[in-house]
């Protein structure tokens, strides 16, 4: 009894959707999907910023809808199924682990238009969105091997994918690069937002002698654990990691990462307003400003300053590609040739890259 | 002292850390459910400890103001349970959920202003002699105050049970409340205060998280640990020696796969992970028969 009602709201629902996109509707629905709270400060934090600026942008011609701390899995689907059902024209969802069940939801809605951030599925109605945020890991690898004493850096890890893994190679080269007694130590916490595991794994690496914390987690756990260790008399350097995290400036946060998806959302809602959507796969770096580079603070000396700057510029103009050769895999076979510059795609691609560069010792989980 | 990389001094001195939080929280609980409640509002009643803590310690500047507060304010949301089960006699599972979703709610609300700032610093306590000696000193005497504070609740606990008229009361009523209420004890009243205790405890464990072990507030802070907390309970099988070592157990397991992993050992994290639970089921299954409180989980009305 209870069920029939349940599905018989539904359907209504679906109706009532179906028909007042019929006499095409007014205002333009967008969905967000977050993996996070949007209070986490960093990664779900400036994707939310990313929606702020649409309603900013479009006022009354938009409305936004978002969903947060959405585990990756069967509740996702359930999810973005919901918003379809009420009308949204436009979902993004904002985690790797949502690829596949965006393309399923999809796939039952093909006049809802999907955006899947950081994966590499697309379909009529599905666009994938990334930031090369390996360029900005450059830069940080760059700056890390310098002010490290102990010669020694930790990385706090989420998940064994390729997007995780491009960025450990592309910091490890450049701290390399610069120092070549860098060791990297690497935790993989398997989550994207756990603030005591990420705090704890933060804690492990500056006890066993990293002065220099990179995460690729989404909350500022372990920038406040940093904080309490510099407190307690060490001297350990943070990165702010898909937002600013200025918070923790100057110290332990020296530079941040940051993501900047503003100009992207206001672009493809733009699109479904103006009816020129398309399925595209986008991949912008520090050329379009969706990778920036955070203040750096004065706790890095003058002239490390001023070559990662120059590193960044010459990543904005595209004069450098942060996987130029000659660069070997870990077994010691050669990737890229002396002066090639990695692909994005194909077997050899930085887009499925998972594989160590030469140098690292750990192993990559399987 | 190294073994593969991994100092052990170190890692059993962030096991003791890394095992407060659920340590408070589960010794709460474990009183609860002595009395013969289940109250499964513990990780709603951890995260509003953690926010309302760190609220007051960043305003006051002062640690052990936010922990007071935490204190007060997890009493406060399982006097809400208490009431709502204990006077409207509302099923006890479903309330403790309600409990944990609307505390994770209210928690999000409430730390809007506070995300992103570092809580006052908590120093360790340095303790004299004892913090002294070799191998021993590290690991157990030279922590924040919080985790003797957890130690002791949890050895008075031990001897409250086991020890006075009053634990006797306590676990009569959680055996067989008809039986107690018979003799002429007051259920209600023996049940609303071991309620309150266990929020107390929830909320110091939430706090402990906020301003000393993370030490930030972020939405979502406890991720489980709540859930942890009444695991370990019947991991300890409602016994405070026991719990302490379940709580190690389960704090341990957290901190040893990080270490290994920092020292570049190679071992499949998920089996590590997974074995306190795995444990847990074990002790289950073993102790199948008995254990648990005769009245758990049951309403209680004087007129039945």
């Amino acid at each position: 009894m209870l069920r029939r009602t349940l599905m018989a709201t539904a359907a209504a629902t679906a109706m009532l959707g179906g028909m007042a996109m019929a006499d095409g509707h007014e205002p333009v629905k967008v969905g967000f999907v977050y993996v996070g709270p949007i209070g986490d400060g960093g990664w779900t934090y400036e994707h939310h910023q990313g929606l702020l600026a649409v309603q900013e942008e479009f006022g009354d011609a938009v409305e936004t809808v978002f969903v947060e701390s959405v585990p990756e899995g069967p509740d996702a689907e359930r999810v973005m199924t919901q918003m379809a059902l009420e009308g949204a024209d436009l979902i993004f969802t904002t985690s790797f682990g949502y690829m596949d069940p965006t393309i399923n939801v999809a796939a039952q809605f093909p006049d809802v238009r999907f955006e899947h951030a950081t994966g590499y599925k697309t379909a009529d109605n599905v666009s994938n969105y990334s930031a090369r945020f390996y360029e900005g890991r450059a830069v940080q690898g760059h700056i890390a091997g310098q002010i490290t004493e102990s010669n020694t850096i930790g990385y706090i890890a989420s998940f064994p994918i390729p997007e995780v893994i491009r960025g450990i190679n592309a910091a490890y080269l450049h701290a390399k690069e610069v120092n070549p007694d860098v060791d990297f130590k690497i935790i993989w916490v398997y989550t994207w937002f756990d603030p005591a595991k990420e705090a704890d794994a933060a804690t492990t690496l500056i006890e066993q002698g990293a002065d220099v914390i990179l995460q690729h987690t989404d909350s500022t756990a372990p920038q406040a654990a940093a904080a309490a260790a510099n407190e307690a008399g060490a001297k350990v350097y943070t990165f702010g990691q898909a937002s600013d995290m200025i918070e923790f400036a100057p110290l332990p946060r020296v530079s941040s990462i940051i993501d900047n998806w503003a100009p992207y959302y206001i672009e493809r809602t733009q699109a479904v307003i103006d009816g020129t959507w398309e399925s595209v796969s986008t991949w912008d770096g520090m050329d379009t400003g969706m990778v920036e580079i955070g203040e750096m603070t004065d706790a890095i000396p003058e002239d490390v300053r001023a070559s990662a700057q120059e590193m960044i510029d010459a990543i904005t103009a595209g004069d450098y590609h942060p996987f130029t050769g000659p660069i070997n895999r870990q077994d010691g076979t050669v990737w890229l040739a002396e002066g090639a510059t990695a692909e994005d795609f194909g077997d050899d691609g930085i887009a499925g890259m998972n594989f160590y560069v030469e140098g690292l010792t750990a192993e990559i989980p399987q | 002292m190294d073994f593969g990389g991994v100092n052990p001094v170190l890692l059993l001195a962030s096991l003791m850390v890394a095992a407060t939080p659920i340590m408070l929280a589960a010794i709460g609980e474990l009183v609860v459910e002595r009395a013969g409640v289940l109250n499964l509002g513990v990780e709603g009643m951890m995260i509003v400890g953690s926010v309302l803590g760190f609220v007051a310690a960043t305003g006051t500047d002062s640690a052990w103001v936010g922990f007071v507060v935490a204190a007060l304010g997890g009493a406060g949301m399982a006097v809400l349970f208490g009431v709502l089960t204990q006077f409207f006699l509302s099923n006890q599972v479903a309330t403790g959920l309600a409990l944990t979703l609307f505390g994770l709610g209210l928690a999000s609300l409430m730390g809007q202003g506070y995300l992103g700032i570092k809580a006052p610093s908590f120093p360790d306590w340095h303790i004299p002699v004892l913090g002294d000696i070799p191998v021993i000193g590290p690991i157990v005497f030279q922590h924040d105050p919080m985790v003797y504070v957890g130690l002791g609740i949890v050895a008075g606990v031990w001897w409250f049970l086991n020890r006075t008229r009053g634990g006797l009361i306590l676990r009569a009523v959680g055996e067989n409340h008809e039986a107690a209420h018979g003799l002429g004890y007051s259920v209600r009243r023996v049940r609303m205060l071991a309620i309150m205790f266990g929020g107390a405890c929830a909320g110091l464990g939430g706090a402990y998280l906020s301003i000393v072990r993370v030490p930030t507030y972020a939405e979502g802070l406890t991720a489980g640990a709540g859930w942890i907390a009444l695991a370990i309970v019947v991991f300890a099988s409602w016994r405070p020696g026991r719990l302490l070592l379940g709580a190690y157990l389960f704090g341990g397991v957290t901190v040893l796969q990080l270490n290994l992993q920092a020292a570049g050992v190679a071992i499949p994290v998920e089996y590590l992970s997974m074995s306190p639970y795995i444990a847990t089921i074990l002790v289950l299954v073993i102790m199948s028969a008995g254990g648990a409180p005769g009245s758990l989980g049951k309403t209680f009305h004087a007129s039945r």
